[in-house]
């Protein structure tokens, strides 16, 4: 299985990563031949398997949809990680154009 | 007396004893710290004035009539866990200087039991890893051989349990990262059953897969953190109800009538001779011991790694998504002429090789087009793997292994491939997908300059060997119980790393 650039180029691009010309080629390389290894699964018969979602057995773990505080400390601590703030609202360049 | 080489049981009954403080305890780690950690790179951060207060707080605290088994106990947790006020770094750049805002929950229980947090150690970058050379801060040392990995991703955990820089340590376990470290790095390592220790303030990696443990010198020391960590947590809808025991109850019951499997498919010829040798003298002890052994076959086993890689990577991709450079982490300052910019630059500059490999086979995996052939394919042979542990575990008390296929490998070995790293994980990834409890034991010493042809004596060159035990779900009582009786009938425990 040999990934062409422009499929690398469209997963960086699904994955919001930039990559250099040299990090292209060398993990699609890198992938494809993970993605070989990884071809083995085919020779397991999952006719009528379930998928394993999860192991817990666990079935709707509820809890009450009600506001809880922060505390203030709380939340300055978490706006201090923030690379812009204004106003004590995290900044973030226009999304919409 | 060099109060650090304690076990958390001899250290508690010197506290209680009034013959040691937790700040004896705490200086005496903090003095290795200063004269290893440089060999070693097992500790990024290293809180010394918070210790110290800590340590002092938890005197105070026993001045005042609590006496619990943690209390001023000194330890490290691993990077990718929340340490409120302290650096949390993931071992990655994108997180360089990020500071936790709130603990994780086991770091809050370990809090209130009046653990002494000492800072934190070194992983694989974001826990992608099985040697800890990933890191974006330079590879963690064995503390038995320099030139060799202590294995991963939780390698600066088991290293700085193995050269005494502390009493316990956390680490994760999400396709083997703490049985791989402990099993390198001589020192005990439980990956508790999923769900029985919340995963709320970990930096997630495979969420379906994850899960905290501790590391210690003894199973005893093991047994002790594990009931403090572990129970129903608010903050994680995957932990569950099922009662926490007291972990130390059965350590003392003998192992008569107890039914261990050996899974044909972990004994391969690919398993080193020195490693082999360890496993079968081990068998050869919990025989005459009073175990019956019992052959079993997992037929599955050989696909756990690709299912692991296509499961990981997936999960992988979806919780790094948050690593944008917009709320926090790094964010990068120059051409950003839009948003999309803003994450590509941010996370291209950020992120080191391996995440960014798994990042992009996780995109690629859940794609459009995709979904089926490669992770719904992989959940569904996982469901096969997953089954067939639990039928086999019906009839055993425990399935016994090797933790790895040889001892720890040369830095720089397996580097360049990134498969060949892949293939490390190959006994331990299993118990993983089943979600199954699982702990390393060191039962052996294999000589590394003959190719592992031991265990012979003692000496420079000879390099731990770790043996697994995999467990029916939530029953780790039953893991200490076997691994306790071992490790007092052998001696593996005692040896340590010359630094």
């Amino acid at each position: 299985m040999n990934l062409s650039k422009e499929q690398i180029e469209h997963i960086a691009r699904l994955a919001r990563l930039e990559l250099s010309d040299e990090e292209f080629l060398k993990y699609g390389s890198q992938l494809s031949a993970v993605l070989d290894f990884i071809d083995q699964l085919k020779e397991v018969d999952i006719e009528g398997v379930e998928p394993t979602a999860q192991v817990t057995g666990l079935v709707n773990v509820w809890r009450k949809d009600a506001v809880v505080d922060c505390a203030e400390t709380e939340r300055e601590a978490a706006l201090a990680e923030a690379p812009e703030i204004e106003e004590r609202q995290v900044k973030v360049k226009r999304v919409l154009e | 007396m060099t109060f650090n080489t304690l076990t958390i049981k001899l250290a508690q009954e010197k506290l209680r004893a009034g013959e040691i403080s937790s700040v004896d305890l705490t200086r005496a780690c903090l003095d290795r710290i200063k004269a290893v950690n440089d060999k070693l790179n097992a500790a990024l951060t290293v809180c010394e004035a918070e210790a110290i207060a800590e340590a002092t707080r938890a005197d105070e605290r026993r001045v005042a009539g609590e006496s619990g088994d943690l209390l001023g106990i000194p330890y490290f947790a691993k990077d990718n866990m929340m340490t409120k006020g302290v650096r949390t770094t993931a071992s990655s750049k994108i997180l360089e200087n990020y500071i936790a805002p709130y603990d994780a929950t086991i770091v809050a229980r370990l809090r209130e039991a009046g653990a002494v947090l000492l800072g934190k150690t070194n992983l694989d970058e974001f826990a992608h890893g099985s040697s800890t050379e990933n890191s974006a801060y330079g590879t963690t040392r064995n503390p038995w051989d320099l030139a060799r990995v202590p294995g991963g991703s939780s390698g600066g955990s088991a290293a700085a349990v193995a050269a005494d820089m502390c009493l316990f340590a956390l680490g994760t376990d999400t396709g083997g990262s703490i049985r791989c470290p402990a099993g390198f790095c001589g020192v005990v390592g439980l990956k508790p059953t999923y769900g029985r220790a919340s995963r709320y303030g970990l930096i997630a990696m495979t969420s379906s897969t994850d899960v905290p443990g501790p590391l210690a010198k003894t199973v005893e020391d093991v047994a002790i953190v594990q009931r403090v960590i572990s129970g129903k947590d608010r903050f994680d809808a995957t932990t569950t109800d099922v009662a926490v025991p007291d972990y130390t109850a059965d350590l003392d019951m003998n192992l008569n009538g107890l039914k261990i499997g050996l899974p044909e498919e972990y004994f391969t010829s690919g398993i080193e001779k020195g490693v082999r040798a360890s496993i079968d003298q081990a068998i050869k002890k919990l025989a005459e011991m009073g175990a019956e052994m019992v052959k079993v076959s997992l037929p599955h086993t050989k696909y756990a790694v690709p299912v692991y890689y296509i499961i990981t990577p997936s999960e992988v991709s979806s919780n790094l998504a948050r690593h944008d450079g917009i709320r926090f982490g790094h964010s990068a300052k120059d051409g950003n002429h839009d948003i999309t910019s803003v994450y590509t630059k941010s996370r291209g500059q950020g992120f080191g090789p391996e995440a960014k490999r798994r990042i992009m086979l996780g995109t690629y995996a859940l794609s459009a087009g995709y979904y089926d052939a490669y992770y719904l394919r992989a959940q569904k042979v996982r469901t096969k793997i997953k089954e067939e542990m639990d039928k086999a575990l019906e009839n055993v008390d425990c399935l016994l292994t090797p933790v790895s296929p040889h001892i720890a490998f040369k830095i720089g070995e397996k580097a360049a491939d990134p498969l060949a790293m892949y293939l490390e994980d190959i006994f331990v990834i299993n118990a993983s997908l089943a979600g199954l409890p699982a702990i390393a034991v060191p039962c052996g010493m294999s000589d590394s300059a003959s190719g592992g042809t031991g265990p012979a004596g003692d000496g420079a060159g000879m390099m731990p060997v770790g043996m697994q035990l995999i467990g029916k779900r939530f029953d780790e009582s039953m893991l200490f119980r076997i691994a306790h009786q071992y490790q007092s009938a052998t001696n593996w425990y005692d040896k340590k790393p010359s630094l």
